[in-house]
């Protein structure tokens, strides 16, 4: 049964990393290679809109290793998203040189309109790609590692360190809103040309970039699965559910969090540096706490502790979101209010938990009918559902553990 | 007093929580290898003395001494418990969305840092360690099965063997027969005289029947020091400990 389950997960995941590499080759093909009369063709703007869904996916996968792994709830992950994407605009706006509106070769528009004589020390470095690259994982990892060190060194957990991580986002926001920051305060950074050389809006750069997206989400979930699977991860599941035991038995379990809630912030940096060259802006707006929350609900929506689902759930609610603001824009906030509440209450394992029910469910009235068919001579054994939560990777089905203080 | 030859070595510990005095000017000893039972009413401070030995409660003052020369009041919970102090809590603690076996692999001794961890490969050699824990705490037949679907006693022996898997010097186990039936209350006190063969263990335990089971030196507390300490039949003669069990 529980190897059955195990590899039932294990090929979700491999499906999933499967489309996405598919993806990666056909979306392009689709885009470029085929003529806009056919019916196959996609258009430029859908590559852009997918291309940046699959960002937030990889935000919500980055969520799920360490909300529904290790049960931290952080309601700043966003900030993690828009460090990495601001590190890549830094690179992005470097690029555009004397392109400019005001023709500087070295200071980008907002630094000359704001009276700057040079640029700012944090500037040096980004007319580089692999330092810009360097940054976007190593600033948000090392706020995650010092804020981390921090809050699980001194015990801070649940709602508390919920709470102070959305005070950690709501602050940054305040203080890239600042034009003295020198990241072009309220209007961020935009007006992107080249990235690595090639034309930011042509068509073959945008699905170059969807495909770049694709292939590092296909990564993340493959390097997700592996901590998962691992002693590791077994350990990150065991913090969740019974912290004190893992003390008494030896284990550091702040370094435990400290260790997945630096891997998860450094995903949230990529996912941001992918986002900013396909939406051609970032800006302190990125920062705000309620798109944090935001990530929360597509994974809650997905099926937090499944790794698929939180991919699942970002694409889903986007997809609605795109179609949702177009149709009834101003009732966009309330149907999102509502479909986390209706997920809480109804659907308490996403949508992957309800697949995963449901197939368990109709595996047992098969046999339940087979032995039936099967007691016309013997006696009618009722099939027994083994029911765990998240184990191994991507499985879920009812009766999640309880979290258990200790005495 | 002499502390060469102790296991454990509490002297005029005291600790209080907003004033109460949850401890107070404790003394208690335990020899290499003795097995101890711990009786008190409730209140009287068994758990907290548990907390103080195991670095989770600090104590205001009084020394607290492990193997003779180890001060546990310098030391957290993860490094005691590294230097051989198994601790099994009052209501049974177990990872309840893993198997048997992981549980144990996760308790198992070894590097306790992330990246041996991260890479870490089960070798034969931790598959028998598990084999053999598994045939000590019964739970040989339940190797797969997820920890959430074990009774409420198996829960209990599954913690001893974790605390086996530990391989400690000294372990503290609290009420580990609470909820049990009086089948699986007989099978543990079994279960611990077979621990206590080559390990030494502090039972805390309100069971009577259980404690004169386990036939070894009881020590009452009461109010946070000890009331009285000898054999089962000595203490339960005690007419101060009658007072306090029947109220005065």
């Amino acid at each position: 049964m529980i190897t059955q389950r195990f590899l039932g997960a294990d090929r979700r995941i491999a499906a999933m990393i499967l489309a996405l590499l598919a993806a990666a080759v056909i979306v392009p093909l689709l885009n470029l290679a085929v003529s806009p009369q056919s019916a196959f063709y996609i258009p430029p703007y859908i590559v852009a809109l997918v291309g940046k869904y699959l960002c937030y996916a990889l935000l919500a996968l980055a969520l799920d290793l360490v909300w529904g792994y290790c049960g931290i709830l952080s309601l700043g992950h966003g900030a993690f998203f828009a460090l990495g994407g601001y590190a890549m605009g830094m690179y992005l706006m470097r690029q555009i040189g004397s392109r400019g509106v005001y023709g500087n070769p070295i200071l980008p528009d907002f630094m000359v309109f704001l009276n700057y004589k040079e640029l700012p020390w944090f500037w040096y470095g980004f007319d580089h790609f692999w330092f810009a690259a360097l940054m976007v994982l190593a600033v948000p990892g090392l706020l995650a590692f010092v804020f981390g060190w921090f809050a699980f060194r001194s015990r801070v957990t649940g709602v508390y360190l919920s709470i102070i991580t959305q005070a950690m986002t709501y602050a940054l926001l305040l203080a890239f809103f600042r034009n003295d920051m020198g990241f072009g305060g309220n209007n961020g950074l935009t007006d992107f040309k080249d990235i690595l050389g090639f034309n930011v809006q042509a068509d073959a750069t945008r699905s170059a970039l969807f495909s770049a997206s694709a292939v590092t989400l296909a990564l993340a979930v493959f390097v997700t699965a592996a901590i998962v699977r691992s002693k590791y991860g077994k350990l990150l599941m065991a913090v969740r559910d019974a912290e004190s035991r893992t003390r008494f038995l030896g284990w550091r379990a702040e370094n435990v969090k400290l260790f997945a809630f630096t891997v998860s912030a450094i995903m949230a940096g990529i996912a941001g540096a992918l986002y900013v060259p396909q939406v051609g802006i970032i800006n302190p707006g990125e920062f705000e706490p309620a798109n944090s929350i935001e990530v929360v609900i597509w994974t809650a929506v997905g099926g937090r502790g499944t790794i698929v689902g939180p991919i699942v759930g970002a694409l889903l609610v986007n997809a609605g979101k795109s179609w949702f603001t177009g149709v009834l824009p101003e009732f966009w906030l309330f149907a999102l209010g509502g479909l986390f509440v209706a997920v809480t209450l109804l659907l308490p394992k996403g949508v992957v938990g309800m697949w995963d029910n449901w197939r368990s469910q109709a595996k047992a009235l098969r046999a339940a009918s087979l032995a039936a068919a099967a007691s016309a001579e013997t006696e009618a054994s009722q099939p027994k559902i083994v029911r765990s939560a998240a184990r191994t990777p991507g499985a879920w089905s009812a009766a999640g553990p309880e979290p258990q203080p200790a005495e | 007093m002499n502390k060469s030859n102790t296991i454990l070595y509490l002297d005029g510990v005291s600790v209080s929580f907003d004033g109460f005095r949850a401890i107070n000017n404790l003394s208690l000893v335990l020899d290499k290898g003795e097995m101890r039972a711990i009786i008190g009413p409730n209140g009287a401070g068994k758990t907290t003395m548990m907390d103080i030995v195991t670095g989770k409660t600090r104590p205001d003052e009084g020394e607290v001494f492990f193997d003779g020369q180890v001060d546990l009041t310098r030391h957290d919970e993860a490094e005691i418990a590294m230097m051989g102090i198994g601790r099994k809590f009052q209501k049974p603690t177990v990872f309840e969305s893993h198997s048997v076996e992981d549980n144990l692999m996760l308790a198992l001794k070894g590097p306790r840092s992330i990246f041996p961890a991260l890479f870490h490969r089960a070798s034969a050699n931790e598959a028998r360690r598990i084999d053999d824990i598994l045939g000590v705490v019964r739970l040989g037949d339940k190797r797969e099965e997820t920890a959430a679907n074990l009774s409420h006693g198996q829960k209990q022996w599954l913690e001893i063997g974790m605390l086996l898997a530990q391989d400690p010097k000294l372990l503290l186990v609290d009420e580990p027969v609470a909820g049990m039936t009086d089948a699986e209350t007989e099978e543990t006190a079994r279960l611990l005289k077979d621990i206590a063969r080559d390990h030494s263990v502090v039972v805390v335990e309100h069971d009577m029947h259980f404690v004169r089971e386990l036939g070894v030196k009881v020590t009452c507390l009461h109010e946070g020091s000890v009331l009285s300490e000898g054999t089962l039949d000595f203490v339960s003669a005690d007419e101060r400990v009658v007072e306090v069990y029947l109220g005065r």
